[in-house]
């Protein structure tokens, strides 16, 4: 029996349980990335402003912003999922949801909605405050809406892989700080790989972080190292594999279900 | 009558371990029914099937009707399952909790008339806003069973409710599930503590190594196995007790011997070769068979 309205309301209960989580502890979830992200900002723009060529007449610290609200916007979209499954798992109250008539897809949903909100939440306080640091145009609205909905869907659903793979923290860790962090890093969000040596422009164009921060930055400068069309092509099919993956492991039960 | 739930030769292995061998029991609508057993027996395994938290290796089950994998859905909306660990969402008080997991099941507003009368039932008016974190051990065992019950359903599975709670809350808690139970809620608990299962439910089942070891009515049990204990404490001044009763002996501790018979005839067997044996008898007692009793002989035989 199918029942639209029951369908319709567990589903945003579970996205508003998601939602509430994080915004308990606001201060951790979003005042301590976007401070990260501001003092990158200061520091870098101080720094390297005379020393990064970057494209056209874009001044380096305009070309930064974009970068690291993605950078942050990716990271916390990560965090909000993997986070949340994880401390479920190890406290063991994650059977509340596993006990009801949630679909697999209900879940997934409301996980991944959950994810891009932190990451845009994240991302807009950053504009927000870069603000009052720099004058700093918006040439295709949608394009940067688009990417920033693309780009939080693809590294929630990845949170939602490591969060149902992992069973510890530390094996949470380890995806924060060897796949998460080098990928955002070496992503283009501080130079623009046209700066790169051949070879690690060649490299650069392996990670699927560069398409996410390139696309995002064309939306503000009408400029990139690629199409914004490719990249945007790019990121879905990966958003595509990855949800194909996810959905897989939630339906089959994955180390949910033994 | 309907049928709450039916295990149809279920079975679990962990690798090479057959933890269930093919579970047949099926539980009416309306009953209060116990799973006894000894740790390891699988008892929470066969919960963990029913509530689809696991998979089953062959076999199936249904709740109210519903095959627990091919109408999960279905299924979990007939079902109200209090886990045994104490676990809770460390983010949310208790009426949050309650009103999400009522979400879960579709269930808004509309609910909150239950939950009420649920916070009320189990005494937890007092604790409505408190998050989950600071709720000692029993008012965290009363927010679980409230969660599992938010979506007022039909059958009730406890597993181990009262594990680590006063005598004085363990009352309380099952004042309140009979009451459930006399409003046609089927009540389905697993328990160690065999005296709970005496006076509350009506039928029993106990389980050992996987297995169903035997299936009635309580009251049947206890008479089908209406043994007596005979309890003796002995003067045996260095003699020893005859062979021939030996193997009437439950537990013998010095001279305070515990004799589990069949039929009373043997209290006049017993007597006559300690008689024979010149052993005197300084104190006795004859008390009836319980669960515990039935319980060791059933699977005792087995060790």
């Amino acid at each position: 029996m199918i029942n639209i309205k029951n369908e319709f309301l567990g589903t945003w209960t579970l996205l508003k349980k998601e939602l509430l989580r994080f915004w308990r502890v606001v201060f951790q979830t979003v005042a301590a990335p976007v401070i990260t992200a501001v003092l990158y900002l200061l520091i870098f723009s101080h720094i390297l402003a005379n020393h990064v060529k970057v494209y056209g007449n874009v001044d380096y610290t305009a070309f930064l912003i974009p970068g690291l609200i993605m950078m942050s916007l990716l990271q916390n979209a990560f965090a909000n999922s993997s986070s949340s499954l994880i401390q479920s798992k190890v406290m063991g109250n994650i059977v509340f949801v596993l006990l009801t008539p949630i679909t697999y897809l209900q879940f997934f949903l409301a996980f991944l909605i959950a994810s891009i909100v932190r990451g845009i939440f994240v991302g807009a306080c950053i504009y927000l405050l870069a603000l009052l640091y720099v004058d700093l145009p918006i040439l295709h609205p949608w394009v940067i809406f688009g990417f920033a909905i693309i780009g939080g869907a693809l590294l929630g659903t990845f949170g939602i892989i490591a969060g149902i793979w992992a069973h510890r923290f530390d094996q949470m860790a380890v995806f924060q700080n060897f796949v998460i962090m080098p990928l955002s890093f070496l992503s283009g969000v501080f130079y623009s790989i046209h700066s790169l040596p051949p070879y690690w422009q060649k490299v650069s164009q392996l990670n699927p972080f560069f398409y996410m921060i390139d696309g995002f930055r064309y939306g503000f400068f009408g400029q990139s190292d690629v199409s914004p069309l490719l990249s945007f092509s790019i990121v879905s099919v990966f958003f595509i594999v990855l949800a194909s993956i996810t959905l897989g492991m939630l339906k089959s039960g994955y180390k949910l279900r033994s | 009558m309907k049928k709450a739930i039916v295990f149809n030769k279920v079975k679990k292995n962990f690798g090479k371990l057959e933890a269930l061998k093919g579970i047949n029991l099926t539980i009416e609508e309306g009953e209060f029914f116990a799973l006894l057993g000894p740790n390891g027996a699988g008892k929470s395994t066969l919960i963990n099937i029913l509530a689809g938290l696991m998979k089953s290796s062959s076999g199936s089950i249904k709740v109210m009707g519903h095959d627990v994998i091919k109408n999960y859905q279905d299924a979990r909306r007939s079902l109200g399952i209090v886990p045994q660990e104490l676990v809770f969402d460390p983010f949310f008080n208790v009426r949050e909790m309650l009103r999400f997991q009522a979400g879960y099941f579709g269930k808004g507003r509309e609910n909150d008339n239950w939950i009420d009368e649920i916070i009320e039932g189990l005494d937890l008016q007092d604790k409505t806003n408190t998050n989950m974190r600071m709720l000692s051990g029993g008012m965290k065992r009363r927010a679980l069973i409230a969660q599992a019950l938010v979506h007022k359903p039909p059958v009730i599975v406890l597993d181990e409710p009262t594990a680590g709670v006063d005598v004085e809350l363990r009352k309380k808690l099952w004042q309140f599930i009979k009451k459930l139970n006399q409003k046609g809620h089927t009540i389905v608990l697993t328990t160690h503590y065999l005296e709970e299962a005496e006076t509350l439910c009506s039928r029993v089942a106990m389980m050992d190594q996987g297995q169903v070891v035997a299936l009635d009515k309580t009251r049947n049990l206890l008479k089908r196995f209406s043994a007596k204990n005979l309890n003796l404490r002995l003067d045996l001044k260095g003699k020893k007790i005859p062979t021939s009763i030996k193997k009437f002996i439950q537990t013998a501790d010095h001279n305070s011997i515990t004799f589990l018979l069949e039929e009373i005839l043997e209290v006049q067997f017993i007597m006559s070769e300690l008689k024979k044996s010149k052993i005197e008898i300084l104190d006795m007692e004859l008390t009836n068979s319980d669960l515990e009793n039935v319980f060791l002989k059933l699977t005792g035989s087995k060790k």
